[in-house]
Order: C-alpha cells, then sequence, then structure tokens
C-alpha cells in the first residue's frame, strides 16, 4: 500500500514551495550583532530550540506547519532541536506570563553561546492583547534580550521563515566582512 | 427529591436560553448530597463570580442545560467534588481566583497560582499579598517497592504547550501520572471584565489559538442570547463553514502527529500537506489562515472572499480523495496498529463521570456533541452524523477523528451549496442581560457565560473550555501503560493547555 505511493513520489515535482525574499535592512541589522566568533561557531546552520512562554497556541500551530512539506525548514539547515542545550536560536513566543518566567530563564541559562533569542507572534513582541494583565510580564524582553522580532497575530510559516533566513543571512555577511 | 427539582425550587434568574437557579446555601448543600446519590445528571462547569458561584449541569433525558448559583459572599460554599470528579480542578480553579473556599473539597492545593502574581485571588474584591517564597508544587504520594519519579517540563521537547508531567514510574510501567497546569494563565477573565461585547470577542478568539472559531461562536453565541438578538442566516452559515474548517484541519494534524509519535512519518506529512492546503483555502476564503477574529457577537466581519468557495471545494476534495487510502495505510502496518490499539484505554463509566465531551468522550462510549444533542443553527437544519466508539483507547480517539474529518468535509459542501444571501452582522443593543453559548468545537464542547450590564459592558464571564473535563482522564488514560506511550496517550487526547490556563 504504502511503497507504490513512495515509489510514484519520487516522480513527482516536490510539494515544497520556493523560499521566500528575506529584507536586506533586517539581515545588516542583524549581522552587525554577530561578532566574527559568533558566526565561526555558527555555520551556516541554526538549531532552534521553540519555548512556549504564554502563547494560545496559535503562534505553535503556524511554527509547527515550517515542519511540513510544504515549508521544509531544513532545506535551510534550519531545525528544531528537543533540547536548549543544542540550540542556537530560541523561538519564543507569548505575552511572557509569570508562571512562565523562571522557565525561560533556566531554559536561556541552558541555551550555549551565541544565542539568538526570537520574539515571534504580537504577544512576545510587547504583550499583544494580554498588555496590562497582572498575569503577563508584556513581552519576551522583559526577561531577555531579543535579536528579532516577527510580529503577527500569528505571523504566517512564510513570516517566520523569511525572520529565520534573515538570521541565517546575518551570518554569511558576518563572515565576508 | 431528584437533584433537577432541587436546583428548580431556586429564584429563577433570566439567563438565557436556560434559566439559572438561585439556590440559597443550604439548598445547594442539598443538591450536592442529592448529585452523590444520582450519577446521572453531568456537571459541565463550575465558575464564579466575586461573591457567588454558579454551575451548569446537563441531565442526559432532558437535553439543554440547567443553571445553578450559590450565595458566596464570605468566600465559602460546599464542594461539589466529593459528588462529581470533574469539580476537582474548577474549586482549585475558584480558590486561586477567586479566593473561595470550598467546603469539604477533595482538593485545595494550588492550580493556576503559581505563587508569582503581584496579588493572591486577582478577581476577588480582596486580593491578598502574595506568598513569599514562592511556594514549591506538591504531588500526591506514590508508595511501593522502586517506585521512581520522572519529571517533565515545562518547556517540552516538543513544539507543543508548557505544561509540566509528574510521573511515577514502577519499571517501565507508569504508576501515576499527575499534570501541573497553569503556567499559560494570562489572566482572560480579567481582561475581558469592563470590555464592550465586541472587544471582549478578540479574548475568547484567543483562548485556545486551534480552536479560535469555537471559542468565538460560543462566546458570540452568550452575547447574542444575552441581548435577545439573532445573526443572519449568512453569518450563522459561514460561522459554521468556518468551525467545520477549523475542525478538519486540527483532525488531520492530530492524525499524523499521532502517526509521527509512534515513528511512523508518511501519514504525519501527508496530513500535514492536505492540512496546510485547508489552512491556504481559508486564508482564501477569510484572509487570515486561523480565521481569526472573524466571528464577532452579531455576526462575522468579512463576507466570503470571491473565489474562496472555490478554494475550499478544491481543496476538500483534495482531502476526499486522500483519506481512503491515508485509512488503509493507517489500518494496515502492523508496527502502527501494535502502538495504537489497547494503548492509553479510558474506561466508559469515567467518561461518564467526568462528561468529558468530543472524541475522547465519544471514543468511550459517551455520544455527547453539542451539535446534535443541543442543536443550534444551522445544525438544527443540517445535523452531523456522530462517531460513537466504545474501546477508548488512542486508535478509537483515532478513528471518531478521522470519521469526522468526512462529516465536515459533507457540511461544508453542503452549507457552501446553500449558502443564504444578505446581512453579515446585526447590531448589538446596548442592554443588560446574561447568556450562555455551546458550540461543539473539534476538542468537544466549548462553554460560555457572559452576563453584560446596562452599557453592555461584559460585567462577569466565564470561557470553559472542553479539556477542563479531558485533561483528569489522561492521567487515567497512562495508568499501568509505559511512559513512551505517553506521547501517543496525550496527542490522542490533544487537551488545551491555554484554554484550561485561563
Ligand atoms: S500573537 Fe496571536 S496567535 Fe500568537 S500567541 Fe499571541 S494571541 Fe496567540
Amino acid at each position: 500500500m504504502l511503497w507504490p505511493r513512495l515509489a510514484r513520489a519520487l516522480v513527482r515535482p516536490p510539494l515544497t514551495d520556493p523560499a521566500p525574499a528575506v529584507s536586506a535592512d533586517v539581515v545588516q541589522a542583524l549581522a552587525e550583532r554577530l561578532d566574527a566568533t559568533a558566526q565561526a561557531r555558527l555555520g551556516r546552520s541554526l538549531a532552534i530550540r521553540q519555548v512556549d512562554a504564554g502563547s494560545c497556541n496559535g503562534c505553535e500551530l503556524e511554527i509547527n506547519a515550517l515542519n511540513n512539506v510544504v515549508y521544509d525548514l531544513e532545506r535551510f539547515g534550519l531545525r528544531f532541536v528537543a533540547s536548549p542545550r543544542h540550540a542556537d536560536v530560541l523561538l519564543v513566543t507569548g505575552p511572557l506570563t509569570r508562571n512562565m518566567r523562571e522557565a525561560l530563564l533556566r531554559t536561556r541559562a541552558c541555551t550555549p553561546d551565541p544565542c539568538f533569542v526570537v520574539a515571534v507572534g504580537d504577544c512576545a513582541v510587547d504583550g499583544g492583547v494580554f498588555k496590562g494583565s497582572y498575569a503577563v510580564e508584556g513581552g519576551i524582553a522583559a526577561a531577555l534580550p531579543v535579536d528579532l522580532v516577527i510580529p503577527g497575530c500569528p505571523p504566517t510559516p512564510t513570516q517566520l521563515l523569511e525572520g529565520l533566513l534573515a538570521l541565517l543571512d546575518a551570518q554569511a555577511t558576518a563572515k565576508t566582512r | 427529591m431528584t437533584a433537577f427539582d432541587l436546583i428548580r425550587r431556586g429564584a429563577p434568574q433570566d439567563c438565557r436560553p436556560w434559566t439559572r437557579f438561585l439556590l440559597t446555601r443550604p439548598q445547594w448543600g442539598a443538591l450536592a448530597e442529592a448529585l452523590a446519590a444520582d450519577p446521572a445528571p453531568e456537571l459541565m462547569a463550575l465558575w464564579a463570580e466575586p461573591a457567588m458561584i454558579h454551575a451548569a449541569f446537563r441531565s442526559p433525558a432532558e437535553g439543554g442545560l440547567l443553571l445553578a448559583s450559590c450565595p458566596a459572599a464570605d468566600g465559602r460554599f460546599p464542594a461539589l467534588s466529593p459528588a462529581r470528579p470533574g469539580a476537582v480542578r474548577f474549586e482549585r480553579m475558584l480558590h486561586d481566583l477567586w479566593g473561595h473556599v470550598a467546603e469539604g473539597a477533595v482538593d485545595l492545593r494550588p492550580w493556576l497560582d503559581h505563587g508569582r502574581w503581584p496579588a493572591t485571588a486577582p478577581l476577588s474584591t480582596r486580593p491578598g499579598a502574595p506568598p513569599f517564597p514562592v511556594p514549591q508544587p506538591e504531588f500526591l504520594p506514590v508508595e511501593g517497592e522502586g517506585v521512581h519519579q520522572i519529571p517533565v517540563g515545562p518547556v517540552h521537547a516538543g513544539i507543543i504547550e508548557p505544561g509540566h508531567f509528574r510521573f511515577h514510574v514502577q519499571g517501565e510501567a507508569v504508576a501515576r501520572l499527575e499534570a501541573r497546569l497553569g503556567y499559560l494563565h494570562k489572566g482572560h477573565i480579567g481582561l475581558m471584565l469592563g470590555k464592550p461585547a465586541r472587544a471582549a470577542a478578540r479574548f475568547a478568539a484567543r483562548l485556545s489559538g486551534d480552536t479560535t472559531i469555537a471559542h468565538a461562536w460560543a462566546f458570540a453565541m452568550a452575547v447574542e442570547r444575552a441581548l435577545g438578538v439573532a445573526p443572519p442566516p449568512r453569518a450563522v452559515a459561514l460561522r459554521a463553514v468556518m468551525c467545520e474548517l477549523e475542525r478538519l484541519h486540527n483532525h488531520l494534524n492530530d492524525w499524523g502527529f499521532v502517526c509521527n509519535d509512534a515513528a511512523f512519518a508518511y501519514p504525519h506529512a501527508r496530513c500535514g500537506a492536505l492540512r496546510e492546503g485547508v489552512l491556504r483555502a481559508c486564508q482564501a476564503g477569510f484572509g487570515h489562515r486561523l480565521m481569526m477574529d472573524r466571528i464577532v457577537p452579531g455576526g462575522v466581519t468579512d463576507d466570503l472572499a470571491p473565489g474562496g468557495a472555490e478554494a475550499i471545494l478544491a481543496v476538500i476534495a483534495v482531502v476526499q480523495a486522500e483519506l481512503p487510502a491515508l485509512l488503509r495505510i493507517y489500518d494496515s502496518h502492523a508496527s502502527l496498529q501494535d502502538r495504537v490499539v489497547g494503548t492509553g484505554i479510558v474506561a466508559p463509566d469515567l467518561v461518564a463521570r467526568f462528561a468529558a465531551g468530543g472524541h475522547v468522550g465519544r471514543a468511550s462510549g459517551r455520544g455527547f456533541d453539542a451539535r446534535e444533542a443541543i442543536p443550534y443553527p444551522p445544525y438544527d437544519a443540517w445535523p452531523p452524523e456522530v462517531p460513537l466508539l466504545e474501546t477508548g483507547d488512542v486508535d478509537a480517539r483515532v478513528r471518531v477523528r478521522i470519521a469526522e474529518i468526512g462529516e465536515s468535509i459533507r457540511l461544508v459542501r453542503t452549507l457552501l451549496a446553500d449558502l443564504p444571501a444578505g446581512e453579515l452582522a446585526v447590531p448589538l443593543p446596548q442592554r443588560a442581560g446574561e447568556g450562555v453559548g455551546l458550540v461543539e468545537g473539534f476538542r468537544g464542547d466549548c462553554l460560555h457565560w457572559v452576563m453584560l450590564d446596562e452599557g453592555g459592558v461584559v460585567r462577569a464571564v466565564f470561557p470553559r473550555d472542553p479539556s477542563w473535563l479531558q485533561w483528569p482522564l489522561l492521567e487515567a488514560a497512562i495508568e499501568g501503560n509505559i511512559v513512551a506511550d505517553f506521547p501517543l496517550c496525550n496527542k490522542s487526547f490533544n487537551c488545551s493547555y491555554s484554554g484550561v490556563d485561563l
């Protein structure tokens, strides 16, 4: 049952979308923040650890979609890892609830340097609709320095991909400087 | 006297469409005793205001809900948890948010309050000082030879929501699992209070992002019923189209993930591709992949975009065409079947005691589906066929969802073929009212209760995600299974963390 389908898939065109374009400004800004040692260690691939710091799960749905065959994140050298100890990037969502603050800080403490912190979604940028609640800190920057924000509610997989590719390009730019 | 007769002796309050009866405290105490004697009435929700406790019940024999209230000006009320195990987490939540103490409760350990908010009982009229130092969580003890603990979370290995799971394990087998949630508490109820209904709807839509449609609809329905207005027929049909598409994309996603958790990648890849197609059709039809904020009290914000219906019909045809082949693959691989059949069984009597809805209930013999049992437009005209299984294992939950994918496809086609013309929304009158909305989302029944004051502003509200009554059953499902099967069990439930953390 499965084998004929797999065989047919070999001769079909791929389902995967072409890569999105990346904003030169963002790449430049990120490259400036990367020093030579950082890029030497990171190379042109990034291991990503996702942390939900209070999201409604909408952002997680779209981050998960990056792994499907249509976006196929791994073709860019980007992959999600299970442990922060293996990660170069923390992809953080949610308005940062007070109940998640310690867990986020501990996750960051487990992540080796250099480490990019990317705030994903309007909530992660500044608390979004949850701004002002007694239970949230109002964005990831309240606990950690943020290198890149990807706004949206939730950002689409294409927007997420643009942001992550900018990180990769920033490394390449830093290398040639 | 039956529990329902006792409730009806209370003072009737004008809540629509189901009257709420205000009991005295002794009457509520008698109700708790009557419930202990009669297992039939189901506890659907338990929530509060600063000086009042509310509960929603359902009698399978009568259809519809019955609401009861108990005054709690001094912050105390007789507990329901000795009679209804589903009340346990609600009572812990009532204590954490409003400071109400359930007298005689089975369990009063903190739930949402981890000791990190600026005040305790943040929704009460007398918030207290937070504890110092931050208290350590307490877990129920397990005794026996060689029992050890495995703590997992709140940050998990996958891209999922945060929560802590404490396993007590003997050898390979799980002796007890206890979940500790609350990490996602964002203060939803506090944020909705004092806002006009339209503004509060944005929070209902973000209670649980994967169920944004069903929750936004249930909230809108509660507001519309409170104000005595009906959304126009076109809005009703569009809401149902969105809700069925939401069911479709989530069921596809979770089916794929269950296979993936059994290390069988092909269905995961295919389901992911099909689901992506559905989300793109949603974007084409409704301008947002998850269709967030499209449902508002009074109707919907946008009409179906030109070409949207064609995009949706095209994608559901693709899904429908591939379903039989996917199902054959799911059925015919012993390595996969070995993992899902007989794993994570939930007994029918347990599901009945907790009144668990959705695929968790329907895989274990509880056939409740709000679309069919307490129909609301447009399902009164187009009732779905509700799949029902008894085995209660991971496989049964998956099969219920596969059957529902087919039903959703059929419903979307029917609805789009006969889309009524006309307005998209009605204006909301500015007046006071109280209402309940009940909508079947992909996880189960979403129940929203709202009370508006004269200015049309939210005075009290409670959004109840179906997962409140499903989470406790996950702890029962994993008992005696091996730790390695936990991801499978968890994904077959796919309870919402954000939805219950409020
Ligand atoms: S940005 Fe939007 S989708 Fe993402 S967590 Fe916040 S409310 Fe949910």
